[in-house]
């Protein structure tokens, strides 16, 4: 621990080192994607796509994730979006939610019991998103913004992004909201600018070797709100499909290089 | 039951290329639960691979390896259709494996 | 019988015993239970191995976490039927022993598990002799935790 912030004070005191660092640093991160779980999590998410459940005992397969009902192709670059069936604007795990509740008959407290799981037993949504994010690798991100509730839910998203609230008077912005700052070794990406938001969004749902799980986009925002010491978000909330909404459509255009793998 | 393992394995300048997925907890002993019991040793011990039924490359490994092992290897030579083989022992005697033939 | 040829006989028998059985799995615990590298590398009759630029190490400089530090490791060492993966500073430093024989090539790349900064020390065996190169990985912590 020590030795980290050590490490971390002496590259700063030396800007060529500090160049090296994340050069070295880039470098790991390309190495670990190389060799990643990441399609292990996409193959059980196929099968659960296609496994009949819920008392209907139907599968996944015409769910409508974006794309047209059963269509995977692309169809993760194209969320969060606005659907006519729901009249919402919704994202991959809301989606989900929705389709194991109307496709398969699962109720929503059997569905969302355990969203997040950990590194012995990743959860259906974890695996799902994997598997499904995995088919819209190389599209472009373009979520949607010009239909009226995708413009609400655009600026929902951008006023809490920016909205400090909680013990610690904390918002997104408060470490994400500047260029070139970071935690540790860690750069923090400024994700209201564009630059930075793009290779972001485009490297969600990740792999995490820290601690060997999946992590979903609906996770991330829950944890930072943790860290923000702030109330815990309900899952597939419009609170945290607009969070989801602003971020992808700050990062649009940017090709999706698929489900990530991160420290 | 083991988790999934996958492999693919692709011909390169006059070798083959083989990148091989495993599903393994590759508990080290160390780790403790929520009422602060270490979690046992749990680890795979040994790698086999194998091209058309005969080993070319045997591993042991600790529990140094990271949880959900990756592996690569290279083969001497290799054709289109040669099968290749991989498999794992754990120290407690589970096993798995997976096959493919050379793209 | 006499005293010479027992003891003969009996050396013969401690070696049958001692020697590893090729068609089961063999797992060297007293080198992967070593608490330094010295000692894992001795328990292998690998003890005095001479530093080689044909030992290629590729491996980032710094991992943002110790769970998971990726190592490719090159045999350029003609003959290699042998390289061994040690981390210095683990409490178990060997973490591998990889056996190569016709058909594969002396490469592999791995991740591995540090606790903390430490060097890699990669062994190869090649006609009955050894070839050694470290090198040094930063472990650091990323993030704040989250």
């Amino acid at each position: 621990m020590r030795g980290a912030a050590l490490l971390a004070v002496s590259l700063l005191a030396f800007p060529a080192a500090a160049q090296d660092a994340k050069k070295e640093i880039q470098r790991y991160q390309q190495m670990i994607g190389e060799g990643s779980p990441v399609e292990l999590f996409e193959l059980e998410g196929e099968a659960l796509w296609k496994k009949p459940q819920g008392p209907k005992q139907v599968s996944l397969e015409k769910c409508d994730v974006g794309a047209g009902a059963g269509v995977l192709k692309g169809a993760y670059a194209r969320l969060p979006r606005y659907f006519k069936d729901t009249d919402r604007v919704m994202d991959l795990e809301t989606r989900l939610l929705h389709c194991m509740q109307t496709l398969q008959g699962r109720s929503a407290e059997e569905a969302t019991k355990r969203v997040f799981g950990n590194e012995d037993r990743p959860s259906e949504m974890e695996y799902l998103s994997a598997y499904i994010a995995g088919q819209a690798r190389g599209a472009a991100m373009s979520p949607g913004v010009d239909h009226p509730k995708e413009k609400q839910a655009l600026e929902l998203g951008r006023k809490l992004f920016f909205h400090r609230a909680g013990s610690w008077d904390f918002s997104c912005a408060s470490c994400h909201g500047e260029e070139g700052k970071r935690i540790r070794m860690q750069d923090l990406p400024a994700l209201a600018n564009p630059r930075d938001a793009r290779p972001v969004v485009a490297t969600w749902p990740a792999y995490r070797v820290s601690n060997s799980q999946f992590k979903t986009m609906q996770w991330r925002i829950n944890d930072c709100y943790r860290q923000m010491r702030m109330p815990e978000p309900i899952f597939a909330s419009e609170a945290t499909v607009a969070l989801n909404l602003f971020l992808a459509a700050t990062g649009k255009g940017e090709p999706y290089r698929g489900p990530g793998t991160k420290r | 039951m083991a988790g999934p393992m996958k492999m693919r394995a692709t011909l390169a300048g006059g070798y083959t290329d083989v990148r091989v997925l495993m599903t393994h907890p590759m508990e080290t002993g160390q780790r403790k639960d929520a009422e602060g019991k270490a979690l046992p040793l749990h680890f795979i011990q040994n790698l086999t691979v194998k091209v058309n039924g005969k080993t070319v490359m045997e591993g042991q490994i600790s529990q140094a390896v990271s949880r959900n092992p990756v592996f690569f290897f290279r083969l001497r030579g290799g054709a289109k259709g040669d099968k290749i083989e991989v498999s794992w022992l754990d120290n407690r005697g589970e096993t798995n494996k997976t096959e493919t033939a050379i793209a | 019988m006499n005293d010479l040829r027992r003891k003969t006989l009996l050396g013969a028998a401690a070696l049958l015993l001692l020697k590893p059985f090729a068609a089961l799995a063999a797992w060297h615990k007293e080198a992967f239970g070593a608490k330094s590298a010295p000692d894992a590398l001795k328990s292998l009759g690998a003890a005095n191995p001479a530093p080689s630029q044909d030992v290629v190490i590729e491996a980032p400089q710094i991992a943002e976490n110790g769970a998971v530090v990726p190592i490719e490791i090159t045999s350029n060492v003609k003959g290699t039927t042998s390289i061994l993966v040690l981390i210095d500073k683990n409490p178990f430093p060997l973490a591998g022993k990889f056996d190569f024989s016709e058909g594969a090539l002396p490469f592999v790349k791995l991740n591995v598990k540090m606790g903390e900064t430490s060097d890699v020390r990669v062994v190869a065996e090649a006609g009955g002799r050894h070839y050694v190169a470290t090198k040094e990985i930063k472990v650091t912590i990323g993030g704040c935790g989250g």
